[in-house]
C-alpha cells in the first residue's frame, strides 16, 4: 500500500474474519426474525443482530465500502418500508373486523409449531425486523461515522467524520 | 436462585458506581455496559429469554456506538469541590425519594408472585389459556406483543422512527437558517 494513502478500516486479520463471519451473522438474524413466533427472539432482536453485522462490516472495511453496499438512503427506504408494512398489516385487520385483527389465522387456522403458522404475526415480525435493523444501522452511521451536510445546491451530502476529532 | 440475583444486583450497583466515578469517558462507557450485561444475565436467570436476547444484542450495539462516538473526544472530568447548597438539596431529595420508595416496596407482592393474576378473569390468565388457539403462535410473548397488544408495538415503532428523525435533524452539519442567509 502506498505510504501516503491512509489505510481504510482495520487490519487484514479483522477483515478476513469479518469476510467469513458476515454471512452466518446475517443468516442467524434472519433465523431469529422468522422463528420469532416459535422460539425466543422476534423481530426486534433479529433486526438488531442484522444491524450488528452491518456495523461489523462498517468498522472492518471503512465507511465507504459499507455505504456502497447499504447506502444511507437505502437504509432509510428500508426503514420506511418496514413501518409501512406494519401499518398495512394493522389496517388489513379490518378485513377480519377490527384494527390489528389476526385475519389470516381467523380465516384458515394453521396448525401451530410450524414456520407458516400464526397468521399476521410472522409478517409483523418481518416488518419489525426490517424497520429495527435499518434504523439502528442508520443511527450508528449518523452518530459514529458520517455527518450529513448540505452542499451548495441545497442537496444533502454525506461526508466522513474527520479522524482528528476536532469536530 | 435468589442469591444469584442478589449477587448480580450487587455487581450491577458496583459497576454503575464505577461508571459514575470513572476518571475518563471510556472506562465509564465500559462500566455502563457491564450494568447492561449483568441485567441481561438477571433476565435469563429469572426465566425471560426474550428480554435477555434483546438486552444482550442492544447492549452490544450501544457499546460499539458509544465507544466509537466517545473514543475520539476524550473528556477528562475535573474534580472540584461540590457546593454546600447543592449537596443539601441532593441529600434531602434522596431522603424523600427513599421514604416514598419504602412505602412502595411495602405494597409490592412477594418476589416472583404474579401481580396481574388476582382474579379469575385476569387478562394474563386469558392469554395463557387461549393464546395458542387464537393466534397460533407457540411463543406466548410474541402472541402478546404482536397480536393482543400490537398497539404497543406500533407505538414503539413510531418512537424509533421519530428518534431517527430527530437524530438526523440535530446532527446535520450546519443549521438550515445560516444557509438561507448566506
Amino acid at each position: 500500500m502506498d505510504k501516503s494513502e491512509k489505510p481504510v478500516g482495520m487490519t487484514l486479520i479483522v477483515q478476513t474474519v469479518t469476510r467469513w463471519l458476515k454471512g452466518p451473522i446475517i443468516l442467524y438474524g434472519i433465523y431469529i426474525v422468522f422463528t420469532g413466533h416459535l422460539s425466543p427472539g422476534g423481530g426486534f432482536a433479529g433486526g438488531v443482530i442484522i444491524a450488528c453485522a452491518f456495523v461489523l462490516i462498517t468498522l472492518a472495511f471503512g465507511a465507504k465500502f459499507a455505504l456502497g453496499r447499504v447506502g444511507k438512503l437505502l437504509a432509510s427506504e428500508l426503514d420506511s418500508l418496514g413501518a409501512l408494512m406494519f401499518v398495512t398489516i394493522a389496517l388489513l385487520g379490518y378485513v377480519g373486523g377490527s384494527f390489528f385483527r389476526n385475519f389470516i389465522q381467523m380465516a384458515n387456522p394453521a396448525p401451530p409449531f410450524r414456520i407458516f403458522s400464526a397468521g399476521t404475526i410472522l409478517l409483523s415480525n418481518v416488518a419489525i425486523g426490517l424497520k429495527v435493523g435499518a434504523s439502528l444501522f442508520m443511527i450508528f452511521i449518523i452518530l459514529a461515522v458520517i455527518r450529513v451536510v448540505e452542499d451548495k445546491d441545497g442537496k444533502m451530502k454525506m461526508i466522513q467524520k474527520k479522524q482528528g476529532g476536532d469536530n | 436462585m435468589e442469591l444469584l440475583i442478589i449477587l448480580l444486583l450487587v455487581f450491577m450497583i458496583i459497576a454503575a458506581l464505577n461508571a459514575l466515578e470513572g476518571k475518563d469517558l471510556l472506562s465509564s462507557v465500559v462500566s455502563l455496559s457491564a450494568v447492561g450485561f449483568g441485567l441481561s444475565v438477571a433476565f435469563l436467570v429469572m426465566g425471560a429469554p426474550d428480554i435477555a436476547i434483546v438486552q444482550v444484542v442492544v447492549e452490544i450495539l450501544t457499546l460499539i456506538i458509544l465507544i466509537r462516538a466517545t473514543i475520539r473526544h476524550d473528556l477528562t472530568t475535573v474534580a472540584e469541590g461540590t457546593e454546600f447548597f447543592g449537596l443539601l438539596v441532593g441529600v434531602v431529595l434522596l431522603f424523600v425519594v427513599f421514604l416514598f420508595g419504602l412505602e412502595a416496596v411495602k405494597a409490592l407482592p412477594p418476589f416472583g408472585a404474579p401481580i396481574m393474576d388476582a382474579v379469575a378473569s385476569a387478562p394474563s390468565r386469558y392469554y395463557l389459556e387461549h393464546g395458542l388457539k387464537e393466534t397460533g403462535a407457540a411463543n406466548i410473548v410474541t402472541s402478546v406483543i404482536l397480536d393482543y397488544r400490537a398497539y404497543d408495538t406500533l407505538g414503539e415503532a413510531t418512537v424509533l422512527f421519530t428518534a431517527i428523525l430527530g437524530a438526523l435533524a440535530i446532527l446535520r452539519g450546519r443549521p438550515l437558517k445560516k444557509k438561507k442567509k448566506g
